[in-house]
């Protein structure tokens, strides 16, 4: 028996609509139920001071600047690396089975649980080269771990961009490096970006890794070596151990409004920029 | 008439199996040549032989010789950025580059190291009117060149291609999805240009070849069966292979 494809249309667009918003309905839940139970505390005493009593009271002040450090170093780390060596692979490489290796590796790399990660860094950046528990360390850990998804979403980015362009350019007598940096990379960077706002993401939300490498001291750091506590740890700690209910959901608030606001800044940025090339 | 490129025994291999067989022809500074021949007849890489544009391409191999200006071009030793610069090149399907009008045309110059504004300025102006096009785009430079229609990205990108100053221009059937209109501006440019540059025309229109070319070359699969005057080819040609192509009688 055939069914008439009015009807499976029908049922493909009940389908996919619904599977849509029940997703948009769990994430809304979350968002509305953290923020429900978090914002009532969230104000600027908790934006702007030390934590008391290991959390129990005062704000979180020291774990915003934690947040704020480790990723942004991280990325300042992953991005340039990710970038060149996506650049590398899909430009100056011929497809062979070493390429098809290494991008074998990083598939996997990306795969691997952070806490992996955490321990590995552990290991090798807080004891083998003596770091201690540092923002240093954490840093370089989180920066390993994103730097599979930079490479990869770089790579996809710039094998998107039409193969005329690099021939137009290299008959314009450009070098491999000029057609890089005056065509290919322009019109890659919004796939760049993209990875680096989903690495941001990551790093941010990112507890296990960086447990065991940045630490989770709740002094305000003042150098690369200090240790410090990122919001998403400190909600961990305060959750797990039972300090306090309250500022755990309004620490988890605050992450979320952090987020948020990061990915719309980027979106508009992106935009003006896509609009100004026109 | 001094001779832009001597082309003696070339041959091209894709993956080991011949392109280009035996290719032996001068071209003559200042001319127009027109190339036709049927699909696959090797015209396109022909042209990309002559700017080394084939290199791109993985598994080719040349052998014999391209002479330009009497050096050779395949010598280990030629810069090939160099050579591009002085072979400029215009393809079948219009590609401006993803930004403006004025960046587009400025491309090869800003290569070359020109930064000042004026001098930049004074090349897309003089670029464009010798592609015909300044008139129609003059007051929108900053516009994407993307948003120009068909045969004003064609022009566009002649124009990009002669503010590089080159000494010869390949055009890959430039005219093919252009209407009559804009056909014959590129027509005009190129009969103009001639003066000043060494032109191959490859083009799936015999009448084209017919209307512009000096000089006329027939290709067929991978061989070039003759070339001449256009005139003689086209009323007079001397082989039977020839004569069937362009009365259209060609299998
Ligand atoms: N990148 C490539 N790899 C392998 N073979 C190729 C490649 N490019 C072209 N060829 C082959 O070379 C031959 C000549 O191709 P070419 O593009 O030069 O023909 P053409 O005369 O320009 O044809 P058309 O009029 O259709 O543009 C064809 O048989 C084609 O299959
Ligand atoms: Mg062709």
């Amino acid at each position: 028996m055939r069914i008439n494809p009015r009807h499976t249309q029908k049922g493909a667009v009940i389908i996919l609509g619904g599977a849509t918003i029940l997703v948009l309905l769990i994430l809304a839940f979350i968002i509305i139920f953290i923020l429900e139970k978090g914002l009532p505390v969230v104000n600027l005493q908790f934006l702007s001071s030390k934590p008391r009593d290991l959390g129990r009271a005062g704000g979180i002040f020291p774990t915003i600047i934690g947040t704020i450090i480790l990723p942004v170093v991280a990325l300042l780390i992953a991005t340039p690396l990710g970038v060149f060596t996506s650049v590398y692979l899909s430009e100056y490489t011929k497809e062979t089975t070493l390429t098809k290796v290494i991008r074998f590796g990083t598939d996997c790399l990306a795969g691997i649980p952070s806490i992996i990660f955490g321990l590995f860094g552990y290991i090798f950046f807080v004891i083998t080269l003596q770091m201690g528990w540092s923002i240093l360390a954490g840093s370089l850990t989180l920066a390993v771990m994103v730097l599979p998804t930079i490479i990869r979403t770089s790579e996809e980015a710039i094998r998107a961009v039409p193969k005329v362009y690099r021939e137009v350019s290299f008959s314009l007598g450009a070098s491999g490096w000029q057609t890089v940096k005056k065509v290919i990379l322009p019109n890659a960077l919004p796939g760049i970006v993209t990875g680096v706002m989903l690495s941001i993401g990551r790093s941010i939300g990112e507890t296990a890794a960086v447990i065991f490498t940045a630490g989770s001291s709740l002094r305000i750091p003042t150098t690369a070596f200090d240790s410090v506590r990122t919001m998403a740890v400190h909600f961990y700690i305060l959750a797990r151990e039972g300090i306090s209910q309250e500022n755990a959901y309004g620490t988890a608030a605050t992450l979320i409004i952090a987020v948020l606001i990061i990915n719309l800044t980027a979106y508009w940025l992106m935009n003006r920029f896509i609009a100004r090339r026109g | 008439m001094s001779t832009k490129f001597n082309i003696h025994n070339f041959n091209f291999y894709f993956n080991g199996s011949p392109v280009l067989k035996d290719l032996n022809l001068d071209v003559t500074s200042n001319e127009i040549l027109g190339v036709i021949g049927p699909a696959g007849s090797g015209k396109t890489t022909f042209l990309r032989s002559l700017n080394r544009m084939n290199e791109l391409e993985a598994g080719i191999r040349t052998e014999g010789e391209i002479l330009m200006d009497g050096q050779n071009i395949y010598d280990p030793e030629v810069d090939v950025a160099g050579l591009r610069k002085r072979v400029g090149m215009v393809f079948a399907m219009p590609v401006p580059l993803p930004m403006s009008i004025y960046e587009n045309v400025v491309y090869g110059p800003r290569l070359s190291g020109i930064s000042s504004k004026s001098r930049l300025d004074e090349l897309v102006e003089k670029s464009l009117k010798e592609a015909f096009i300044w008139d129609e785009v003059r007051d929108r430079l900053k516009l994407s060149g993307l948003r120009l229609s068909g045969g004003q990205q064609q022009r566009l990108c002649l124009a990009r291609v002669l503010a590089m100053k080159p000494e010869v221009i390949l055009l890959d059937e430039p005219c093919s999805g252009l209407d009559p209109i804009s056909t014959a501006k590129i027509e005009d440019a190129l009969t103009v240009l001639k003066k000043e540059y060494t032109i191959i025309l490859v083009t799936n229109n015999t009448k084209q070849a017919a209307r512009v070319a000096d000089k006329t070359a027939f290709f067929l699969m991978g061989e070039m069966i003759e070339v001449g005057l256009t005139r003689q080819i086209f009323t007079a040609p001397a082989k039977k292979e020839t004569h069937d192509y362009i009365t259209g009688r060609f299998g």
